[in-house]
């Protein structure tokens, strides 16, 4: 019978049936952080239990790092407190650690991909819930808590139950100007942002043949956004390309082999899906968030939902909510508000491409006056290969800070923050209330290149116009 | 491990009203600088209870009447966003025992169901019934049902649902995975030396 890639993966993982129904499901990549890991191996020494696999489990610092520091120790004693406890659990452990002197550390869902750890057909999990990037290689990868992590380093297996798959299908072509942030903001816009609870999200499509390996891993990091436990894009030649020669692939005969096993464990054609939603490419434009949860969405040339037009009364109470806070007016065109911040990076939307890609734009132009701008490469190697090709200076010449690896401030755990009521033009993945470390501060999510436009001009902008790309 | 058995907890409920109320705001970021959970319930919900200079806000966990209540009541898809378990722990550290929504983002729904939180779903209008109980008398106690899947307060019974691998394993007292997830491990084992890429 013809299977999905989830249901192909789930069988070969499966250890067995736990007593509620649940299944014992097998974790062959483990990836532990500074934030979520401590409390799991506190429990684990209470508990006296060891790592089962550490040479499956693989950690890295990101979320507390200061990105305009290296030495140690760090100004906020509590950040220097979970980076010395991340690297004593791994020595203790032997677990592998992508220390910053490694010149390997970055964003955890950036590190496993670019060290070639992230491959098809297998199953990831880390204490982290934009885990699902990973599936953009065709691995199931789950966000876990803390407890999980203990369970995982203890046995390398989680309960867990199995979901159900949504095949989304986005067929055609993006128009110009149009970038995979915009597909995923998109989605989640159509699907709501309790849309995917229950399920695991396929991606598929012309619109996904086409994309690059870094485009798949920003839709698939933000399947969580859209409550998608897990979302994955079959493997295809664009994922074996990106991945061999890279440290941790399959070398020599092995990864003859290895192909072979990536390209049987793709959905087979005619799988039953439990959900199919097609989505038509020429209708995604250049997408903005206006308010307080990654679904408040609207295109640029759109206006903010006006509160007063709500057809139910709990759209209305949610509009209402989102605009009090974003003290953003209903109705209006949300073209033209004023920024006080740039944030490009984090793990949607911090790779090599997406600076590549806003560098084309931003070479010769300049941050507008009163906008701070910062630049924080996913990870050591991003900043590395945009160090060679030049590109850093491109962005320190546009007048954008260019800092150390980072999740920085995509959730501000390190002391890039915003201050007071600040609004913030975002490449990151969330927009909740105070998620960028100022409890009163404000996020708009949008592509790496709307973020550029509204640097330079000041104000959201769209990047179409401002850096004259045709939209047709 | 012995678990209790967790078939029914009885408390006063307060009401957190809104939908989508994600894990940043359970418990904003800078407050995970930690490396254990002591101490989190004090922040929960903290830059919604609290202003910038540490006064309170208008919040129903802020109102000396729902002082004590373990049950927690609020709307749609609460707890989604990210993985973050210091959530469920700050929910628990503050002295809650159960939490009734409208639905659950599953993430936190698991997190909660392993630390043996029961997270109940009931519909928008029960949730309205509960919350109008406790408003006119903060001292109602607010019985959760796990076993029979339904909510009793003030004299009246509504229904209530929780995925059933959840109720199986709060009800039978094994919540907490662990002592099974060993017994499997050489099961594990096994499987894993069979799966090129771990063996390897």
């Amino acid at each position: 019978m013809p299977k999905t890639l989830f249901e192909k993966v789930w069988e070969a993982h499966t250890v067995r049936s736990l007593a509620n129904g649940q299944t014992q499901l097998l974790v062959g990549t483990h990836l532990i952080h500074e934030v979520t890991s401590p409390q799991a191996f506190g429990m684990l020494r209470d508990l006296g239990l060891k790592v089962a696999f550490p040479q499956r489990t693989f950690a890295t610092v990101d979320h507390i790092v200061p990105t305009d520091q290296v030495s140690e120790p760090y100004a906020d004693p509590l950040a220097d407190a979970m980076m010395k406890e991340l690297r004593s659990n791994c020595r203790q452990f032997g677990i592998t650690f992508f220390d910053r002197p490694s010149g390997k550390q970055g964003i955890v869902h950036i590190v496993g991909p670019e060290q070639g750890i992230t491959q098809p057909g297998t199953t990831i999990a880390c204490g982290d819930s934009h885990t699902s990037t990973h599936g953009a290689f065709g691995a199931i990868a789950f966000g876990i808590g803390t407890t999980q992590i203990r369970d995982v380093l203890a046995t390398q297996t989680m309960a867990l139950g199995a979901l159900k798959v949504r095949r989304i299908h986005v067929e055609g072509k993006l128009r110009p100007g149009v970038y995979a942030k915009d597909v995923i903001l998109h989605i989640i816009r159509t699907l709501g942002v309790n849309g995917g609870t229950g399920y695991a999200y396929e991606y598929g499509g012309s619109v996904f043949d086409r994309f690059t390996m870094e485009e798949r891993m920003t839709v698939c990091n933000m399947s969580i956004e859209g409550g998608a436990r897990a979302g994955y894009v079959n493997p295809d030649e664009t994922t074996f390309t990106y991945l061999r020669g890279r440290p941790y692939a399959p070398k020599g005969a092995h990864w003859d082999a290895a192909v072979a096993r990536w390209r049987a464990v793709a959905s087979d054609p005619g799988c039953r899906y439990d959900d199919v939603v097609a989505i038509d490419a020429g209708e995604i434009a250049p997408t903005v968030t206006w308010g307080i949860n990654p679904g408040q969405g609207i295109s640029i040339n759109e206006n903010i939902p006006d509160p007063g037009k709500a057809v139910a009364a709990d759209e209305k109470a949610s509009i209402e909510e989102a605009l009090a806070y974003m003290k953003l007016l209903p109705g209006a065109p949300i073209k033209g508000t004023k920024i006080d911040v740039a944030f490009l990076g984090s793990c949607t939307n911090g790779r090599l491409s997406d600076f590549q890609e806003v560098a084309r734009f931003l070479k010769g132009r300049h941050v507008a006056p009163g906008v701070k701008a910062i630049a924080v490469p996913g990870s050591q190697g991003v900043g590395v290969l945009c160090v060679e090709l030049g590109i850093d200076r491109i962005f320190r010449e546009a007048g954008f800070e260019w800092r150390e690896a980072g999740c920085s401030m995509c959730l501000a755990m390190n002391p890039d923050k915003l201050i007071g009521e600040q609004l913030c033009a975002s490449s990151s993945n969330r927009n909740f209330k105070g998620r960028q470390g100022s409890p009163t501060g404000r996020t708009l999510l949008m592509s790496p290149v709307m973020v550029a436009a509204a640097a330079v001009t000041g104000a959201v902008a769209d990047a179409r116009e401002v850096f004259g790309v045709s939209a047709n | 491990m012995s678990l209790p058995k967790i078939t029914r907890v009885a408390g006063p409920a307060v009401f957190v009203p809104g939908n989508d109320i994600d894990t940043d705001r359970i418990i904003p970021a800078r407050f995970m600088k930690c490396v254990t959970f002591d101490g989190l319930g004090e922040f929960l919900f903290y830059d919604v209870r609290k202003n910038a200079d540490g006064s309170d806000k208008a919040h129903p966990l802020n109102e000396p009447r729902y002082k004590g209540a373990t049950v927690l009541v609020s709307g749609a898809n609460f707890g989604c966003g990210s993985s973050r378990e210091h959530a469920p722990q700050a929910i628990h550290k503050y002295g809650f025992k159960a939490v009734v929504a409208e639905s659950f983002a599953e993430i936190f729904f698991g997190n909660c169901t392993t630390l043996g939180i029961p997270c109940l779903c009931a519909a928008r209008a029960d949730i309205a019934r509960i919350a109008a109980a406790v408003e006119a008398d903060p001292k109602t106690e607010v019985v959760l049902d796990v076993t029979a899947q339904e909510i009793r307060f003030a004299g009246q019974t509504i229904p209530a649902s929780i995925r059933e691998s959840a109720r199986d394993a709060l009800i039978h007292g094994r919540w907490d995975p662990i002592g099974e997830l060993i017994e499997g491990l050489p099961t594990a084992k096994t499987l894993a030396a069979g799966l090129p890429y771990i063996a390897a």
